[in-house]
This record gives C-alpha cells, sequence and structure tokens, in this order.
C-alpha cells in the first residue's frame, strides 16, 4: 500500500503490520535559495501497517507535511538530504535529495564617470556622476536606444530624457495626455508622460513611467503655474537642450517610489502633473501612473543602491570612475558593511531630510544628494568659511586652503549624531583647473546641509527607498560609512 | 502692487471684515505680499484657499497659512504694517512671482547681475540671493523645499533675519 505526502495521518490503522520499506521523493529536485519543494513519501509493508512519516532535512526546514524551505540565502550550490522515517518502525527510512543553488544572480554594477559631460563638451560640468542606459519602446526589443552621459541624481525619483536624445518613439501611457512639471532648487522641466523598459546594466524594469522633457517653444506650452515656479534668477526650463541640462538624461534614484506620490492623488498638486488633453489643467495621477523611480521597479535588487566613487585628493582630479550597484544586501557586492543607517521621515515638511548639528545649532535639513555638485551649507558667518570668491553668493573661498570642518548627522532612528569631517578648498582655485571630480567644492545654503558630491568621494553612499524592505533600518534612508 | 489699500485701519480685524466683503464683489487679484501692508496676507490666504493662524511675537506678528497641498506660507507683519518678510515649506513651492510680486523682478536682476562662468557651473544648487533691497533663500529636493524672503529695510529693529524662516 502507498501512502503520499505527509503520512502524519495515520488512518490506515494498527500497528500489528510490517513495514517492507520506505522511499521519499521531492519535486523539484532543484531549487534556489529561499525556495520550497514538496516531498512525499511512499511506505510500502504487509499486514494492517501505518503509512506514517516524519520528515527532516540535513539543512534548511522541512514541514510535518513534507514541505521543505530552502535557507534564506546562500553563495554557494548544496546538497540537501531530506529523509522521511516510518514512526511505526523508525529503523525503516528513505531520502531524497535536493540541490538548492544560488539565486540567479544579474550584473547590477554599471560604471559611473565624473567627467566634463555629454559630447561636444560645449558647458563642461562639475562634479556630475554619469552612467550609461539602455531604453525601449515596451514589449518592442527591436526599438531601443543606448543612452550615455544619464546623471545619476539621489536627489529625485525617476528617468527623465532630454526629447532632443530620443531617436526612438516612447509611447504616452494609455494613450493618455498626461504631462509634467517638475521643480528643482534652480529651475524646472516639462514635458509629456511616456512609458519605457529601462536597463542599466543586467536590470531591467518594464513598462516604467518616464518623463520626456520638451523646449518652451514645443506643443504643449508650459503653463504659467508652472513657469512662475522658477526661482528668480532661477535657469526656468532647465530640459530645452542638452547643453542646458548638463545631461543627455537624468536617473533619479533616491528614497521614494515616485516623484510626487500621495501628494498627488487625491487632490491636483497646482504645479506638477497636468491633463493636457485641451488647455493644460492640474490633474490627479494614480501612483502607478506617475513617473517612478527606476529601481523600485527592478524585479530583484530593487530596494535601493550604492553608490562608491574613489577618494579625490585636494585640488581635484581630471575625472573619477566608480560604480552605481542595485540593491542593498541582495549581493555580495552591497551589504551595509560598516555604514551607519541615518532613517528620514518619509512625508511632511521635512520627507527625505536628517538633521545636521553644526557648531552646536541643529538644522533639520540635512540631506545627501549626488545631483548636488557641491557641499552646499549654512552662510559664511555661521559657518565660518570667507566666501571671498568672485562669485561670492555661489561659492566659497576660504582664505586657509583646505578649511577643515566637523558636522554631525543624526536620522530619525539615532539617538545621537555622528561626527562627519569634511574640507572645503577655494572654489576660485578649483575652477581654474581643467579638474572635473573634487572632494572639496562647497558654497552657502543659509539654515541647510546639502551633501552633494564631494561627499560622496571615498565612501560607500546608501540610499533604501520608501515602502521597501533593507538592511539595517525602515526605508527610506541615507547610509555612509566613515572612510 | 496691492489694489485694497486700507489707509487708516489699524487693526487687522479691521482690514479683515472690509477685506471679506470686498472679496464677495471682486474676484480676487493676484497680489504680492511682500512689501505690501497687512492685508494682503488675507488676500494670499483667499488665493491660496488656506487655513491661517496669526501669532503675536510684539515685534511682529506672524501670520501661517496653510495650503490644502500642505504647503505652509508664513508672513511677518511689522508694527507699521508692512509685510517685511515671507517664509515657506513643503512639497510644492507657493508661486513665487505672486508671493514676491515687484521684488521678483528685482530679484531676478540682481542673481542675473551676479552671473558669472563660475555660477553656470554650479549645478542643482539653492538659490542664494543677497542684496541691500532683498534677500531671498531657497533650498530642498524633491518632496521638501524651503524657502525664505526679506526686505532688510522693513525688517522691525531687534528682530533677527533667521526669525523669518
Amino acid at each position: 500500500m502507498v501512502a503520499c505526502g505527509g503520512g502524519s495521518s495515520n488512518s490506515s490503522g494498527g500497528s500489528n503490520g510490517t513495514i517492507t520499506s520506505v522511499t521519499a521523493f521531492c519535486s523539484p529536485s532543484t531549487v534556489q535559495y529561499g525556495q520550497s519543494s514538496q516531498c512525499s513519501a511512499t511506505v510500502m509493508g504487509t499486514g494492517n501497517f501505518s503509512s506514517a512519516v516524519t520528515w527532516t532535512a540535513s539543512t534548511g526546514s522541512i514541514s510535518s507535511s513534507g514541505v521543505f524551505n530552502a535557507p534564506s540565502a546562500g553563495n554557494v550550490s548544496l546538497l540537501v538530504t531530506v529523509t522521511a522515517t516510518s514512526t511505526q518502525d523508525t529503523s525503516k527510512s528513505g531520502t531524497a535529495t535536493i540541490t538548492v543553488n544560488p539565486v540567479q544572480m544579474v550584473n547590477n554594477v554599471a560604471p559611473i564617470i565624473v567627467d566634463a559631460g555629454p559630447d561636444p563638451v560645449n558647458a563642461p560640468t562639475v562634479n556630475t556622476p554619469f552612467v550609461t542606459i539602455t531604453i525601449c519602446v515596451p514589449g518592442n526589443p527591436s526599438q531601443c536606444q543606448t543612452i550615455d552621459h544619464v546623471e545619476v541624481d539621489t536627489g529625485s525619483s525617476g528617468l527623465r530624457i532630454v526629447s532632443s536624445v530620443l531617436t526612438i518613439s516612447l509611447p504616452q501611457a494609455n494613450n493618455s495626455t498626461l504631462d509634467e512639471c517638475l521643480v528643482f532648487e534652480d529651475g524646472y522641466v516639462w514635458g509629456p508622460v511616456a512609458t519605457a523598459t529601462i536597463t542599466v546594466t543586467g536590470e531591467t524594469a518594464s513598462n516604467v513611467p518616464v518623463q520626456i522633457m520638451i523646449p518652451t517653444s514645443t506643443s504643449p506650452p508650459v503653463p504659467s503655474s508652472c513657469s512662475s515656479q522658477n526661482p528668480p534668477g532661477g535657469n526656468g526650463n532647465e530640459g530645452v537642450s542638452v547643453d542646458a541640462f548638463g545631461a543627455k538624461a537624468l536617473i533619479g534614484v533616491g528614497l521614494f517610489q515616485q516623484d510626487c506620490g500621495p501628494g498627488c492623488t487625491t487632490n491636483p498638486a497646482p504645479d506638477f502633473y497636468y491633463d493636457c488633453s485641451s488647455v493644460c489643467t492640474p490633474t490627479t495621477v494614480a501612483l502607478a501612473q506617475q513617473v517612478a523611480n527606476p529601481v523600485s521597479m527592478f524585479p530583484a535588487d530593487n530596494n535601493g543602491v550604492l553608490i562608491q566613487l574613489p577618494a579625490v585628493p585636494d585640488g581635484g582630479s581630471p575625472t573619477a570612475n566608480g560604480n552605481l550597484i542595485f540593491g542593498i544586501g541582495t549581493q555580495s557586492n552591497n551589504g551595509l558593511g560598516t555604514a551607519t543607517v541615518y532613517t528620514v521621515p518619509d512625508s511632511g515638511n521635512n520627507a527625505g531630510d536628517f538633521t545636521t548639528i553644526f557648531n552646536g545649532t541643529s538644522y533639520p535639513q540635512g540631506f545627501i544628494d549626488s545631483g548636488s555638485n557641491g557641499i552646499f551649507f549654512l552662510n559664511s558667518k555661521t559657518a565660518g568659511v570667507p566666501a571671498t570668491c568672485a562669485d561670492q553668493t555661489h561659492w566659497y573661498c576660504p582664505t586657509t586652503s583646505p578649511d577643515n570642518l566637523t558636522a554631525s548627522n543624526q536620522g530619525t532612528n539615532m539617538s545621537s549624531a555622528v561626527p562627519v569631517n569634511f574640507s572645503i578648498e577655494n572654489a576660485d582655485a578649483l575652477l581654474a583647473t581643467d579638474n572635473t571630480a573634487f572632494s572639496t567644492l562647497g558654497g552657502p545654503n543659509p539654515g541647510a546641509f546639502d551633501w552633494g558630491l564631494p561627499f560622496f568621494f571615498g565612501r560607500d553612499v546608501f540610499t533604501a527607498i520608501e515602502n521597501m524592505s533593507a538592511p539595517g533600518g525602515i526605508p527610506p534612508y541615507f547610509a555612509y560609512n566613515l572612510p | 502692487m496691492n489694489v485694497f489699500k486700507f489707509v487708516g485701519i489699524d487693526s487687522l480685524a479691521g482690514a479683515r471684515i472690509l477685506l471679506a466683503s470686498l472679496l464677495l464683489a471682486l474676484p480676487v487679484p493676484a497680489l504680492a505680499v511682500l512689501g505690501d501692508n497687512a492685508a494682503s496676507v488675507l488676500t494670499d490666504q483667499a488665493r491660496m484657499k488656506g487655513t491661517l493662524r496669526s501669532e503675536d511675537n510684539r515685534t511682529y506678528v506672524m501670520h501661517e497659512i496653510t495650503e490644502p497641498t500642505g504647503t505652509v506660507v508664513r508672513e511677518f507683519v511689522s508694527p507699521a504694517g508692512a509685510v517685511f518678510g515671507v517664509a515657506w515649506e513643503g512639497q510644492f513651492p507657493p508661486d513665487l512671482q505672486q508671493l514676491l510680486g515687484p521684488y521678483y523682478q528685482q530679484a531676478e536682476k540682481a542673481q542675473k547681475a551676479a552671473s558669472s562662468a563660475q555660477q553656470q557651473r554650479q549645478k542643482r544648487a539653492p538659490i542664494v540671493i543677497e542684496t541691500p533691497g532683498l534677500v531671498v533663500y531657497e533650498t530642498g529636493h524633491m518632496r521638501s523645499f524651503h524657502g525664505q524672503a526679506y526686505i532688510p529695510q522693513l525688517v522691525p529693529q531687534g528682530v533677527q533675519a533667521s526669525e523669518i524662516h
């Protein structure tokens, strides 16, 4: 007689029979770490014997009903022996072998270069990190395009492409007429929301809402409620050309899953998403239709990013090469290591900010932004750094250069702040060189601390995305180590 | 510029009543507040569809307007009745051209004059405008912007600029 599965039910009754053999079988016989397999036993015997078995596994765990669960993570292949033992006669057992393989890892490392920007270099960039990506028309792998000099930005979420760069025609989602105004600190970009399949190194996200940034002269025209967000003396529409934008596209890999988030789902925000079926009018947009952080849409390695850039000597370097690594703690190359986690609020008027303490004063607007090309903090008086540059309101020019400073950062998860050292050199002297990577470039930002790209050189800097799970804390968070 | 001139009205409560009745008859104009009189606070509140909370700090009155989007705009009125400073914070910055009015153009001019090859090499940086007649700061990132603007000459004696936040 044959008994399958758990066998702990013992309806076949008595114990005056004899067990002759037990065999075990598991399906599938090959799994990955974190996966499971269903095992069953065949008990043979004579007379009124019991078909009940107990299950054991040499690694991982197995339930009384024969469900084998592989260990959650590992880097090497394992052979696991699963044993079914007759409860009536424990000398009779059968075994099966399950192979547990490491999860199929994709290449999650995209090379970063910090250089003078896209060719031709008409407006050289400094401290701007670039990667290369491929975009495709969704569902049409023959309609693809590779784009170099895509700026990596931890201060925003979503892919935005300068329209003149596009050689393929990305469709607008659901034939919608959705357009977007996105306000940056120093200007805005404007244009339609389209969908694309985005591949960066081995990672691919499908059907991602992205923004195409169009010139002011193109239809639909920029609504006045968008253009009036330009701060006084700001750059206005920054997405008009590659030169104006300083990159061919921008990939926002920051703390949030969408650019606007819940703030745009119930009431139309005054200056964000617009329905342009006739005159562009502010509209609500469901989360799934909003321009999305591509990282959170990868099938794996989707809980955040790690940016690694080399140390740069005082005075700067001509260029710098580093890595944009997808996922946090998902592969052997993206663990937190010695990094400290700085948790930040996911909503409210200090969303995405930690507290920076300088000279005993707490500043609630501290953030890490690879899209800012300097460390922008306080003003000359509170920072104690002379701003005697030719352009006094935008850079610091200490007379003793480098000027070595210390601040402390504290996340909402921390009971005390952790000091961080940084140095500022004379910006006039730095920018007079042809170097493009500077770890000591800084300028004023009254009342706040914007830890821009100089902060990244020589450290591991992590940004973990809201609503995902990540090691070391509850996202959204920043994490970094002390070099 | 402000089309409502409340010459002789020295209490905000009086201005509120008169303004409320005017608002019934007139479309809400796009008014500037910085440098205007206290009554423009109410006009701003109406335009922003916001809730108003006022706080008397003796040397000035702070009117805090919370927009439906959660953005908070604070307007600082001197004993002389002039709005000497404004501050804002939130996911969606307020309409700066409206908030700063004629001072927007002044700030823009100042910023363009300070423009240089160096500044063009600066990217995604905070706005810092410091002229004798006007100071404007704005900082932040996606989902969180903070800013302040004030007219140094109108700031009452004894009030620190850092209080305008």
